[in-house]
């Protein structure tokens, strides 16, 4: 029992990291019909935007505490890495859209950047690896067998919320009309006064700004930072995205978990070189039985 | 007209582009020995390919301010061509085949893990260049490949030392490992560990499990481990992936010890683990802390040099490069043509039956591999490397 309820909380909290990046994927495409190939290496940049801060303020010039640290470093870093994220709207993916190129040219573009950015950093910084600093001092609870660190409940708890906050958002407020609107038809929108371009900047706020959370925590949990870090839970939690129905909030968010509980599990059950064979497989019987993901829905407005 | 212009542009960039092409074909006046280096510069251990880089030039810089390698009474100045493989297999053999087609090198240094070797070594076995890898511990390396040297031990050597060890230490009865099923040397070193630990009859391997070289999240594999109640996890990765398990093992309630190999050994594993690693014990080539003779005068000036300790990567290239200037000795003559040094180097590695290196004396057996002493080594309290035993065959 305990065995069990150890990897519950151990999936949980590693999907809680697919959540986390593909509710980014899915604001993105719900909006703009763009897969932002790009997502996982703003989550890269947003680790080691959070890593340049904490040694900063850690650092004898500032010499905050751990604690201080850590509350300041979150806004910071979402604040920054939505700075990057809406840098590459402005630069690679705007001027695309306003020449009305292919959405196809569009994904490509979101690729170059996405190497842009693991190349770029590694020119910049090398190739050695990064040490996070701890901003948190760990604590370990057990119960039984059961172990508990109080940064797993910090990140299940973050994707939580990030969840109700975006999903409150999109579905509740104006301006997230306005989002589900552009998805349904974005030459009428513009008709209606509602300015286009700022809706889609607002849109890659949001989504960049969770990335950064995300490679905050993600930084934190697994404290190790290399260029490459983004490419393949960027990659996975995409299909965690298209697996509950890219474009909509819920689909991304129990996406991102089953695919947590689905690659544990496979573990728990199977010699563990099976994981991502059995995974993938069981991914791709979802899709199979349900083509448009959990939550997706054939041709309607996505968001 | 405006067409015309693009397709002259185009065409100028072409010639352009074909010039970089060409820029590798120019004559050197003076005769050199062109020496090949297949590191892994970035990628997953770039510390690694660092190392061995630096220990290079300083031996490079030694040769060619003394005028050159004396070769029958002439002296030849040596060169060396690095290349990044990224840490991948792919890319280690495409550029062992940049060197060998392109750059015209007479022999290859690298690529250092087992991961590159294994193909690497391949691709210039059948080109019919001498290749030596320092680090790579697997024996399909050079196995059946007369033209693939090393200067590391191998892992069904290293397999039961660490199996030994542990055995007597911690007095263990049971073991668990966790290896990168991705990466040739960490799967094959496992597989070894097995066999030899069941062969010693103290107990069974209960745990046996693996992860994918870019996985950062192993608590299901390490959830499975723990709840075997191990006496001991052997954990034969690199430095980057150790530093994970290590913590993560620790979070999940693990509260036993840890076995390591010698990939453990870099200067980035205790800067990237921290505290959580010490008092952790792995098998190496050589321990820097307590070195005597030839061994400590290279220790001191890398020290000097690059503000660091020689990892046993970078010692292990050091004496790549001694074989490597003591087959060219062997040789006798430096042939302008690169086909016939190589066969030359290729002789004069295969005649050498016993070479006196700084990890070590070691000696050749019938395969080309050497035989020598490996070192188990304990972390210390402030992250150092420390001598614990040393285990001859």
């Amino acid at each position: 029992m305990d065995f069990i309820i150890q990897n519950i909380l151990n999936a949980l909290q590693w999907g809680s990291f697919y959540a986390l990046i593909a509710l980014g994927y899915t604001l993105v495409y719900g909006v703009l019909r763009l897969i932002n190939f790009a997502h996982g290496d703003i989550f890269m940049v947003g680790a080691y935007i959070a890593f340049f801060l904490a040694t900063t303020m850690l650092g004898p010039s500032f010499g905050l505490s751990p604690f201080m640290t850590f509350v300041i470093a979150v806004p910071l870093t979402m604040a920054l890495t939505a700075c990057v994220g809406v840098t590459l709207e402005r630069i690679a993916y705007r001027p695309l859209r306003r020449k009305g190129a292919h959405r196809l040219y569009v994904v490509i573009t979101a690729l170059m950047c996405g190497l842009i950015l693991e190349y770029g950093n590694l020119a910049v910084l090398g190739a050695s690896r990064l040490k996070f600093p701890d901003l948190i001092e760990k604590s370990i609870w057990s119960v039984g067998d059961v172990t508990m660190t109080n940064l797993k409940v910090i990140v299940i708890v973050a994707a939580v919320v990030v969840f109700i906050f975006l999903n409150f958002i999109v579905t509740k407020t104006k301006i997230g009309m306005a989002m589900r609107g552009i998805s349904y038809d974005k030459f009428a929108i513009p008709l209606m006064g509602i300015p286009i371009d700022s809706i889609i900047v607002f849109t890659f706020i949001l989504g960049s700004g969770f990335a950064g959370l995300a490679g905050l925590l993600f930084a934190m949990s697994y404290p190790i930072l290399e260029p490459f870090m983004g490419m393949i839970i960027g990659w996975k939690a995409f299909i965690a995205a298209v697996v509950g129905g890219i474009g909509d909030i819920r689909g991304a968010f129990y996406g991102g978990f089953l695919l947590g509980f689905i690659e544990v599990g496979v573990v728990t059950v199977f010699p563990s070189t099976y994981r991502d064979l059995f995974a993938f497989s069981i991914l791709l019987l979802i899709l199979w039985i349900k083509p448009t993901g959990l939550f997706g829905m054939p041709q309607s407005t996505k968001i | 007209m405006k067409a015309f212009f693009k397709g002259a542009g185009l065409l100028g960039l072409m010639l352009v582009c074909s010039a970089f092409l060409l820029a590798g074909c120019g004559e050197d006046k003076v005769q050199t020995i062109k020496i090949g280096f297949n590191l892994p510069l970035t990628g997953d251990i770039p510390e690694v390919g660092e190392g061995s880089k630096n220990a290079a030039e300083m031996y490079l810089k030694d040769i060619n301010d003394a005028g050159g390698l004396d070769v029958g009474g002439t002296k030849y100045p040596l060169e060396f061509v690095y290349m990044d493989n990224e840490s991948k297999a792919e890319s280690a053999t495409n550029v062992a085949l940049k060197l060998i087609d392109q750059e015209k090198v007479v022999a290859i240094i690298g690529p250092n893990s087992s991961k590159q070797a294994v193909p690497a070594g391949g691709t210039c076995n059948d080109n019919r260049v001498p290749m030596i890898s320092p680090w790579s511990t697997n024996p399909s390396t050079t196995l059946d490949r007369p033209w693939v040297f090393r200067a590391a031990f191998l892992d069904p050597f290293q397999g039961p030392v660490v199996a030994d060890f542990a055995a007597k230490k911690f007095n263990a009865k049971t073991a668990a490992v966790l290896f990168d099923v991705s990466n040739d040397y960490s799967k094959g070193l496992a597989e070894i560990f097995k066999t030899s630990w069941e062969a010693k009859g103290l107990g069974p391997v209960v745990a046996f499990e693996s992860h994918g070289t870019k996985d950062q999240d192993f608590s299901a594999q390490l959830t499975k481990i723990v709840s075997t109640n191990p006496d001991f996890l052997f954990v034969p990765n690199n430095y980057n992936q150790v530093a994970l398990i290590v913590n993560q093992a620790r979070d999940l309630g693990y509260k036993g010890p840890f076995m390591g190999s010698d990939a453990w050994g870099t200067p980035d594993l205790v800067k990237l683990c921290g505290e959580q690693c010490y008092g952790n014990y792995f098998s190496t080539h050589y321990a820097a802390a307590g070195a005597q003779g030839a061994t400590k005068v290279f220790i001191d000036r890398y020290t000097e040099l690059y503000g660091a300790t020689p990892a046993d990567y970078a010692a292990l290239t050091w004496d790549s490069i001694g074989m490597l200037v003591e087959a060219i000795k062997n040789a006798g003559q430096v042939y302008s043509d690169p086909v016939e040094m190589r066969t030359a180097i290729r002789d004069g590695l295969a005649a050498i039956k016993s070479f006196d290196g700084i990890t070590g004396a070691s000696k050749f057996d019938a395969q080309g591999d050497p035989i020598k002493c490996a070192v188990v080594v304990k972390i210390s309290d402030d992250g150092e490397f420390v001598f614990e035993e040393s285990v001859c065959p």
